[in-house]
């Protein structure tokens, strides 16, 4: 065993705690260093989690996940749409009051400066709500790129403490704390309203699991953060609700094929490699990207995002590499790991568009051995539509 | 938890009992999480004390076992291959393979069950 891959490295200095922090360490999780941010990866076998169950409860039940570290910048003013849709990729016209989309940040080259869920609050108030890693970077993005327009770019992203609750019984179990008719709220909607007796609360009924579930933004002091964390454990308690750290979020992300910045999309990788076309509206009015995905999309991609199960024993992990029969390098795995709930060993990887058909097959390098692996139909997980 | 007093112990993270079978600790299967995946080497292959020998995977992390001395693999533990959370049940018992020791005194160099504590305790401290 090496220390050094088990042991998580020592806390810089600088890294950045939400303000559930004490409480993850009080439950015991297990921590780590993720994008500057010191969050927990998994909590105990003793209270019932761990990576694995931890998944599986978001798929069978409901889950609880700490996501505070996510950011959040608010455009309002007269020329709150026009900023937005001149920053990202997806068509915010279309947004009505209380709607989100899925949307990305696009540099000129139509490569990523990050992905977005882009919510509609008011007649001209939109929340952009951003990656961790890439707050500092996304908000002066923003906010360099909207000096034309009339609108005021706030970054929120201290004020609010984000939690998650994911799964099938995530609105029973929400429901159960706010006066909102959650029930009422489709996916990617958002409605206010008393929860946990704070008055006007944001829930999104938006998440990074390809679950059902809702996003919550509630005040970010730790008093108020500790008191509805655990007013909404206690909540899942008869509901099998437990906490999940990052450990899970990742995995239930990967077999929902959704997009992990830095992975799978990055400043040189572009939307229509990602495979993201139906989020980009090349038909509305110009954005920042537009003409380089045009250039782009004439020429074709020399990689594109491909979904992988392992054929041969063997798990793919993040950076590994894709070998042809012959044994040279086609390309590279963003994102690999078993898969608890499907319980295969599964991967997104970038190869050439020659070898993306669906049966194709490749070879995943693996302590130097290539490993077998076939191309398959993406998502990987889809949860099932309610009858 | 203790230790076992029953053997000894690697900073690698591993024990080994005087007959030569060895596995993880306690300590490696928590620091790991969920294992999902154990490669041993098969019976018959020379080891060198030191030098990577197989891995074993958790959901999140790969890592490398150790040849804690040097041998030759009599047996390997090949329920491992599909119940691999039998180390997370208990690391102690699910040994992953047999060896014959070559040195005898290489025995000598290892951790104590009391060493092998206090070392983890301190690691954790840093």
């Amino acid at each position: 065993m090496s220390a050094a891959e088990t042991i998580p490295p020592a806390v810089p200095q600088t890294v950045r705690k939400t303000a559930l922090n004490a409480v993850h360490r009080r439950m015991g999780a297990k921590m780590v260093e993720f994008n500057g941010w010191d969050m927990p990866v998994e909590y105990p076998a003793s209270i019932g989690c761990g990576i694995v169950s931890e998944h599986m409860a978001v798929r069978t039940g409901a889950g609880i996940f700490d996501v505070s570290h996510m950011g959040d910048i608010r455009l309002a003013g007269p020329g709150a749409l026009a900023a937005v849709q001149h920053i990202s990729m997806n068509d915010a016209s279309r947004l009505a009051i209380g709607q989100a989309q899925y949307s990305a940040l696009l540099y000129p080259q139509g490569t990523f400066v990050d992905d977005v869920i882009v919510h509609r609050l008011g007649e001209d108030e939109y929340l952009l709500v951003i990656n961790a890693g890439t707050r500092e970077k996304d908000f002066n993005w923003v906010r360099d790129n909207t000096r034309q327009f009339n609108c005021a770019v706030e970054h929120l992203s201290d004020d609010f403490t984000q939690i998650a609750i994911q799964g099938p019984k995530a609105v029973e179990l929400l429901q159960k704390l706010t006066d909102a008719d959650l029930s009422a709220v489709k996916f990617y909607w958002v409605t206010r309203g008393t929860l946990c007796g704070l008055k006007n609360t944001l829930m999104g009924r938006t998440g990074y699991t390809a679950e059902d579930g809702f996003e919550i933004y509630i005040p970010s002091d730790e008093a108020t953060s500790e008191r509805v964390w655990y007013a909404i454990l206690d909540a899942g308690k008869e509901l099998g609700a437990i906490p999940c750290g990052l450990g899970a979020r990742n995995t239930l992300r990967l077999e929902g094929k959704l997009p992990l910045y830095g992975h799978e999309i990055s400043d040189t990788i572009n939307v229509w490699e990602a495979g993201l076309d139906r989020f980009c509206k090349m038909e509305k009015p110009d954005f920042i990207g537009r003409a380089a995905l045009e250039k782009g999309k004439a020429e074709g991609v020399k990689k594109t995002l491909v979904g992988l199960e392992m054929i041969e024993r063997g798990i793919a992990r993040d950076d590994y590499k894709i070998l042809d029969d012959g044994g040279s390098e086609i390309g590279y795995v963003t994102s690999g790991s078993p898969a608890p709930f499907l319980k295969k060993n599964i991967a997104l990887a970038y190869v050439p568009p020659v070898y993306s058909e669906i049966g194709s097959t490749v070879k995943v390098e693996i302590r130097g051995q290539g490993v077998k692996a076939q191309v398959v139909p993406t998502p990987f997980y889809k949860r099932p539509k309610k009858s | 938890m203790p230790s076992p007093t029953d053997r000894q112990y690697t900073k690698e993270h591993e024990w080994i009992t005087p007959d030569g079978t060895m596995g993880i600790t306690d300590h490696a299967q928590e620091a790991l999480g969920d294992i999902v995946f154990v490669e041993l080497p098969k019976a018959g292959t020379e080891l060198t004390k030191g030098k990577p020998i197989g891995t074993v995977e958790s959901v999140k992390a790969v890592s490398d076992i150790y040849a804690p001395v040097s041998g030759t693999v009599t047996a390997a533990n090949d329920a491992l291959a599909t119940a691999p959370e039998q180390v997370n049940k208990d690391a102690h018992a699910a040994w992953l393979i047999k060896i014959k020791v070559k040195d005898p005194s290489e025995m000598n160099a290892l951790l104590s069950a009391a060493d092998y504590d206090k070392f983890v305790s301190e690691e954790a401290g840093h």
